[in-house]
């Protein structure tokens, strides 16, 4: 095992002064799944786009597999934003050319069979598809790639139950011991069963690095109870 | 097979139930191989790691072996089979007495209406049973 994401005191100061990220240090083994966990505003996407090298932080260093040039981290890591990215005009066999095109590491044949599955066929075009497919189709192009690391932003934010099972399985299944996951949501319940760690972010720190089993025993509750406890608006 | 996994406890733990009651029940045969861990993981909707834990766990007690090429498999040894069995109806049992006692029953009602509902379930197995055949017989 080796580290896939090495962070030290990652900070982030947006102009106009709103700190989204402060003093974050975060480090996690290759083959985990890891949960970044934070109320709305906690700072999940920010560091996400930091260690896509979408944004510049404003203090503090990192490392992805020991890379830490933009070019090279690009290459291995596989990213989902947590908006459409592909535009609508496009045709699923453009989509999957498009990433092929982009991506060394793509694996057409294993797309393909996901969404063969899924019923999604090459000409459909993405304007004629609703929000939960499209959602299951850039889930699919993005988890086929053979990356080190998957950066996955509320990847299952606004889909079906069904859909949200379909993504957590593909996101198992293709995830091996070489590679890491770090998932960002606030819909825990329907993750924390196959993550490894649940990181807690608020207010732009990290408040606790755990395994959800290890919160479990000593708390007796769920993470997702536990995480209520925690953030407690009221 | 459900899992049913409880949200409040432990994965690993739960996991390491659950195999065991399939051992103690017969479903899972001694001498069976067992999946692969991302097979059953992928089944059970859980972390890999998680079921590789609860796997080991269970080697460790030796309930499931595992043979270095060829993967795991349910042990043989009737014996521990038996224990493990006894060992998870007393448990049960136990939580019932607690919720029992909670209800303010005492030994000798509890015996005389556990033996009644036995019956009326026997009962009800048998008409099962006989309609079951009856629809066959249709």
């Amino acid at each position: 095992m080796s580290a896939v994401i090495e962070c030290i005191n990652i900070s982030k100061q947006y102009k106009g002064g709103c700190q989204a990220l402060d003093n974050v240090s975060l480090n996690c083994q290759s083959g985990r799944i890891v949960g970044l966990l934070g109320p709305n505003g906690s700072g999940k996407t920010t560091l996400i786009k930091i260690l896509e090298k979408l944004l510049v932080p404003t203090g503090g260093t990192f490392a992805i597999a020991g890379q830490t040039d933009p070019v090279e981290i690009k290459k291995i890591v596989s990213y989902l934003p947590d908006c459409n990215f592909l535009g609508d005009t496009l045709t699923v066999k453009d989509a999957l050319d498009y990433f092929q095109t982009f991506f060394e590491d793509f694996d057409r044949p294993r797309a393909e069979e996901m969404m063969e599955k899924l019923g999604i066929t090459g000409t459909q075009y993405l304007k004629t598809m609703s929000k939960g497919t499209k959602d299951k189709l850039q889930l699919v192009l993005v988890m086929s790639r053979r990356a080190k690391l998957y950066l996955l932003d509320e990847p299952i934010g606004g889909v079906d139950p069904a859909t949200r099972d379909f993504i957590l399985h593909t996101i198992v299944a293709n995830t091996d011991e070489d590679s890491s996951v770090l998932i960002s949501t606030h819909l825990i319940s329907d993750v924390e069963p196959i993550l490894d760690e649940a990181v807690f972010i608020n207010n732009g720190r990290i408040v606790l690095k755990s395994t959800v089993d290890a919160i479990r025993e000593e708390h007796g509750k769920s993470v997702n109870d536990y995480f209520r406890e925690v953030f407690k608006c009221y | 097979m459900e899992w049913n996994l409880d949200p409040s406890r432990p994965i690993y733990q739960q996991i390491i139930e659950k195999v065991e009651t399939e051992i103690a029940s017969g479903r899972y045969q001694p001498g069976q191989q067992l999946p692969s861990v991302r097979e059953l993981a992928l089944e059970a909707g859980v972390n890999p790691n998680t079921m590789q834990r609860a796997l080991s766990e269970l080697e460790r007690g030796g309930l499931v072996t595992s043979r270095r090429t060829s993967g795991r498999f349910i042990t043989e040894d009737g014996n521990m089979i038996g224990e493990t069995r006894n060992a998870i109806a007393d448990r049960q049992i136990r939580i019932f007495l607690e919720k029992m006692a909670d209800l303010g029953m005492t030994k000798k009602e509890l015996l005389k209406r556990m033996e009644k509902e036995a019956v009326s379930a026997d009962a009800q197995n048998a008409a099962g049973q006989n309609t079951a055949v009856k629809g066959e017989e249709q």
